[in-house]
């Protein structure tokens, strides 16, 4: 079958193959998805443990080049996956620093990369978002008696609201990008195949059903994220 | 002006249960933190001398109100007494057999105070938390402090969600928890409507009865004539008077301070 052949019939007809697909829990359909969850959700959780810290300190600490610190942290945001890919690749590839570790095309590193790509967002978010509240709330902490390390943790608490967009929309990042992964995973199947490599693959082999099915399953992940955030600032 | 006074002191004494409960909030806990000194302080901020030479004492009793007009340098005087924030020059010294431990032993509500975002009760918990209230004790301050302030209906509500004399009051509650032997109030009734004004100024008087120093700013001058012992009255960051209550109202010693109290504009 070749792509130009398409019709609209024939595009109905994968549309309904892949709904059946996801209904059905086909398990090749399952083993990417699930994977996909865990190297994204490993590198949201590390990206959070990092970002948070890295994001509340800057918030409330001065030191020399804290602002081009800033800059740069916020820039990060809008790095590019091929290129964390192709840094980590160099890193993790068998001639490179931690090329030891024999981790290049393993999940692992595929959770290394997106971390990198996911822990810009998280603090470059949070120290907005910490840095915002320090402004209204030093003197009243201080006031209370709160040390600068209790102050911080209760910022934390407060901001809670904005941190999880802040953490949501990492995932987002993370579950729907395509180059980083590509490039450290090397999309074999069984092993470092996710969704978005997966539809690219699938794709290129005119294999729409497949494709089409874990295109579904990725807007649907979008659109539910979306809805807890939208309702978790609606309930506070 | 005997007359606003005895009227004030009757509305709190319509409530003689609260007087005992609030000896119960400030239990005396023996050795104090008074007298303060201030020592030639001077503040400045972007080369601007906003506090001038300040010196003063403030003795522990009853209510020390800082008047003046707007930008005098009040709110920044009371904040350098608390300590939230440090004078350019000068000193400023807790004199009393425990005044290392002042820092403790005192509380402030800001003009604007900031309520956390979690319950009413929680955020009285979380105040006494950072002054190490033991656990089992908490519960009981709280209950007592809610009810104290009226405002035990609203102990599970939202902060956030109060209204601006609820969350004032809020804050009064919380500064008063911690057992404080000084409380500083900055502007404790701007913004608010006369009902509420009212309801915080009895609760001042309350507070004032149990044993607890006042200090605080405002520019009304009927609050600073219904609550004041003492006042200091500030003029472009200049402290031109400190004097009895009575006497400052009746025989200002200055031009600015009769001015001030025909209600002429002062800059």
């Amino acid at each position: 079958m070749h792509i130009y052949e398409i019709r609209m019939p024939e595009i109905a007809q994968a549309f309904s193959t892949a709904v059946t697909l996801i209904l059905g829990g086909d398990p090749n359909l399952a083993e990417v998805v699930l994977l996909s969850l865990r190297v994204s959700l490993s590198a949201v959780l590390l990206a959070t443990l990092i970002g948070f810290p890295l994001g509340a300190v800057l918030a409330v600490s001065r030191f020399p080049g804290r602002k081009l610190f800033i800059v740069l942290l916020n820039a990060l945001m809008g790095l590019p996956p091929v290129v964390v890919g192709l840094l980590v690749y160099l890193f993790l590839s068998r001639s490179g620093p931690l090329g030891s570790w024999g981790l290049l095309f393993t999940p692992t590193a595929m959770i290394i990369a997106q971390t990198v790509l996911v822990t810009p967002i998280v603090g470059a978010l949070t120290r907005q978002t910490v840095e915002d509240l320090w402004l209204e709330y030093e003197e009243q902490l201080r006031s209370l008696g709160a040390s600068t390390t209790r102050a911080l943790f209760t910022l934390l608490w407060e901001g809670r609201v904005s941190l999880l967009t802040a953490v949501l929309a990492g995932f987002g990042r993370a579950v729907a990008e395509v180059g980083a992964v590509l490039i450290v995973g090397g999309n074999i199947a069984h092993a470092t195949r996710v969704m978005t490599t997966s539809i690219a693959l699938e794709t290129a082999k005119g294999n729409l059903e497949l494709a089409l099915a874990l295109g579904i399953v990725l807007i649907a992940l979008a659109v539910l994220i979306n809805a807890a955030v939208y309702f978790t600032r609606q309930i506070s | 002006m005997r007359q606003s006074i005895s009227r004030v002191k009757s509305a709190s004494g319509l409530q003689p249960l609260a007087l005992e409960q609030a000896a119960y909030v400030q239990r005396t806990t023996g050795p104090t933190i008074l007298p303060l000194h201030l020592v030639g302080v001077c503040f400045e901020a972007a080369g601007q001398g906003l506090l001038q030479d300040l010196s003063f004492t403030l003795q522990g009793e009853g209510a020390s109100v800082i008047l003046g007009p707007n930008g005098a340098g009040k709110t920044l005087l009371l904040k350098l007494c608390h300590g939230v924030i440090e004078p350019t020059r000068g000193q400023r010294l807790w004199e009393g057999p425990d005044g290392a431990r002042a820092s403790q032993r005192q509380a402030m509500m800001f003009q604007r105070p900031v309520v956390l975002r979690r319950s009413v009760a929680a955020n009285i918990a979380y105040a006494l938390r950072l002054r190490k209230v033991p656990g089992s004790e908490r519960g009981a301050r709280i209950k007592q402090v809610l009810e104290l302030t009226g405002l035990a209906p609203l102990a599970h509500r939202h902060a956030r969600v109060l209204s601006g004399g609820e969350q004032q009051r809020l804050a009064l509650a919380r500064a008063w928890a911690t057992q404080p032997e000084v409380l500083f109030l900055d502007e404790p009734t701007a913004n608010l409507d006369p009902a509420a004004t009212r309801a915080v100024e009895d609760l001042i008087t309350t507070i004032r009865s149990s044993g607890v120093k006042i200090v605080m700013t405002t520019h009304d001058l009927g609050q600073a004539r219904r609550l004041a012992d003492e006042v200091l009255f500030l003029h472009r960051g200049h402290l031109i008077e400190q004097r009895r209550a009575e006497s400052f109202f009746e025989q200002p010693a200055t031009s600015e301070a009769r001015a001030f109290i025909r209600g002429e504009l002062l800059w």
